[in-house]
């Protein structure tokens, strides 16, 4: 295996509705951060891979427009996943790994603005059972929150306590939507928004966007002074259909975290993709991590939820502070699909 | 059921062979023995969005409402953009300089079309063309009027047509269509980095 590390990272400011905005407007300012950061030119990235979805701005091809903020001329090699910019960077990982690149830059965002978001995530679901019933996310969320509640994986005070967690540890991240939480206790007089999920339980709607470099070897020595050396990297999936689930549990998180090693050394933080507070318990579960293992100390996302970017503000939170030598060894996950389907688990490591 | 929507599709006709699915035997199962399969299912879909141009799209939108085209320049190439969409594609930078374009253009290439794809909202054949505005670098799509379409070239001079004043909106629809301006033809050769 070739040692790949994340070498630079940035991201907006992220916020409910970039309405002044259209999608190449959003992630132009980001890329052009992130290439600055790097210390490599425009032309210098020997794959660039992005990842997003028609189906938030409404529009077909939208990622081929939001080409224009590379500068892809003359061409480049390229590609896109209609996922989370989490598979968009595994895809310039496994380029790196045959050897048919040496750097990558990778980016992904989300303008979930114009639509409705639960609605639009609805048509996620099989189109002959489930999608006729127009379910949204939080619905199938709520089915999942009432199972994990039932099983005594969670509460709804435990739940209520990870969102206050998640709101307040936002306050020291510039980038991040929501920075303040009531106490968990008022937090518990709200109505439901779907029975046993209030507001606070719910990641907030987000437009925003990110971009990292990927670098092999001693090219990411020569760029970055502490690389974050993605030391394991795994995804897998449970079925699509809910009633072939137990969604109390993530076989998929727990088979992934094998793969890349998770348990192979001390876990000193993890950015976990929560769209929902009880994901959160579902996760540390199936990634086997103690109770003394900060999770998303960036607030996560249930501060700040830009679709098909907050899967890999995850990786770039975890390698952000091992840029900057605050941890050693962190976890970051990313999710698609309903009620935690689809899982990414990468052990991020700094060295020396 | 063999359907969810109210009106009853047509029946599908499939030749001999080509239907993979076998014939399910559900015989053994006496409750369902006399159920009629399920042939298709109509299952509607709608969204509704609030659509954002952005910044340059939206400068674009505003002038066109006043009967102007404006681009946008490349700060490192020095082209022009029409309709602008905020950022330059070979340089990948922010486009901030605003040109006025002219009301004229050229064709560059074009096509007759002689399929009834709009339902009668144009009269067959008619000419769909890539015209380059007058100042801008990148064509735009148009349709050619008050020209019989078999003598429609590369290199025709073109005049925009454009709805009454009290009609016009923020909209590329303003321009009805494009039409011969009287010009001399503009020579092949100099179309060449636009085609």
């Amino acid at each position: 295996m070739r040692d790949v590390a994340i070498i630079a990272t940035a991201q907006t400011k992220h916020v409910r509705s970039a309405t002044t905005v259209n999608e190449v407007e959003l992630i132009q300012p980001v890329i052009q951060e992130v290439i600055e950061r790097s210390g490599l030119g425009r032309h210098d990235f020997d794959f660039t891979c992005s990842g997003s979805s028609d189906y938030l701005a409404g529009q077909p091809f939208s990622f081929v427009m939001t080409l224009d903020a590379v500068g892809a001329w003359p061409p480049i090699s390229e590609s896109h996943v209609e996922m989370d910019g989490a598979w968009a960077l595994y895809e310039a990982w496994v380029k790196i790994q045959t050897g048919h690149a040496d750097t990558a830059l990778v980016y992904s965002y989300g303008k979930s603005s114009p639509g409705d978001l639960p609605r639009v995530l609805s048509r996620m679901t099989d189109p002959y059972y489930e999608a006729p019933l127009w379910p949204t996310s939080v619905d199938i969320a709520a089915l999942q929150a009432r199972a994990a509640i039932q099983a005594g994986v969670t509460s709804e005070q435990a739940m209520a306590d990870i969102a206050y967690r998640s709101r307040t540890s936002a306050a020291a991240n510039p980038f991040a939507q929501l920075t303040t939480s009531a106490q968990p206790l008022a937090l518990m007089d709200e109505e439901y928004l779907a029975d046993p999920l209030r507001r606070h339980d719910c990641a907030p709607v987000t437009d925003g966007g990110v971009a990292i470099v990927l670098a092999a070897g001693d090219k990411a020595r020569s760029l970055c002074s502490r690389p974050a050396w993605i030391r394991g990297i795994d995804h897998r999936a449970d079925g699509h259909h809910l009633n072939f689930r137990d969604l109390t549990t993530s076989p998929s998180v727990r088979i992934a975290a094998e793969k890349a090693g998770v348990a192979n050394g001390p876990v000193e933080i993890a950015e976990l993709h929560t769209c929902f507070t009880h994901h959160e318990p579902i996760l540390r579960s199936a990634l086997g991590l103690g109770d003394d293992v900060e999770v998303n100390p960036s607030g996560g996302p249930l501060a700040a939820n830009p679709m098909m970017a907050a899967g890999l503000i995850r990786m770039v939170e975890v390698a952000n502070r091992i840029h900057s030598g605050e941890v050693s060894r962190g976890v970051a996950h990313a999710t698609g699909g309903h009620a935690l389907q689809h899982n990414l688990i990468a052990v991020l490591e700094g060295e020396g | 059921m063999t359907d969810t929507a109210s009106s009853e599709p047509a029946p599908i006709e499939i030749p001999e062979g080509v239907w993979s699915q076998p014939e399910v035997d559900m015989s053994a199962i006496e409750e369902i023995a006399s159920v009629e399969s399920v042939r298709s299912v109509r299952a509607f879909a709608s969204l509704t969005y609030d659509y954002t141009p952005g910044l340059a799209t939206t400068r674009f939108l505003r002038a066109i409402k006043e009967k102007r085209l404006v681009g946008e320049r490349c700060s490192e190439t020095g082209k022009v953009y029409v309709p602008p969409r905020g950022v330059s594609p070979v340089s990948g930078l922010p486009t901030t300089e605003q040109v006025e374009l002219g009301l004229d253009g050229t064709v560059v290439s074009f096509c007759v079309v002689n399929l009834d794809f709009t339902g009668n909202a144009q009269e067959i054949p008619y000419v769909s063309a890539l015209i380059l505005v007058d100042g801008s670098d990148i064509p735009i799509y148009g349709l050619v009027r008050e020209i019989p379409y078999n003598e429609v070239q590369p290199g025709l001079r073109l005049k925009s047509v454009w709805v009454e004043d009290s009609e016009m909106t923020t909209s590329f629809e303003n321009i009805k269509w494009w039409a011969p301006n009287g010009e001399p033809d503009v020579p092949a050769s100099e179309l060449a980095d636009y085609v």
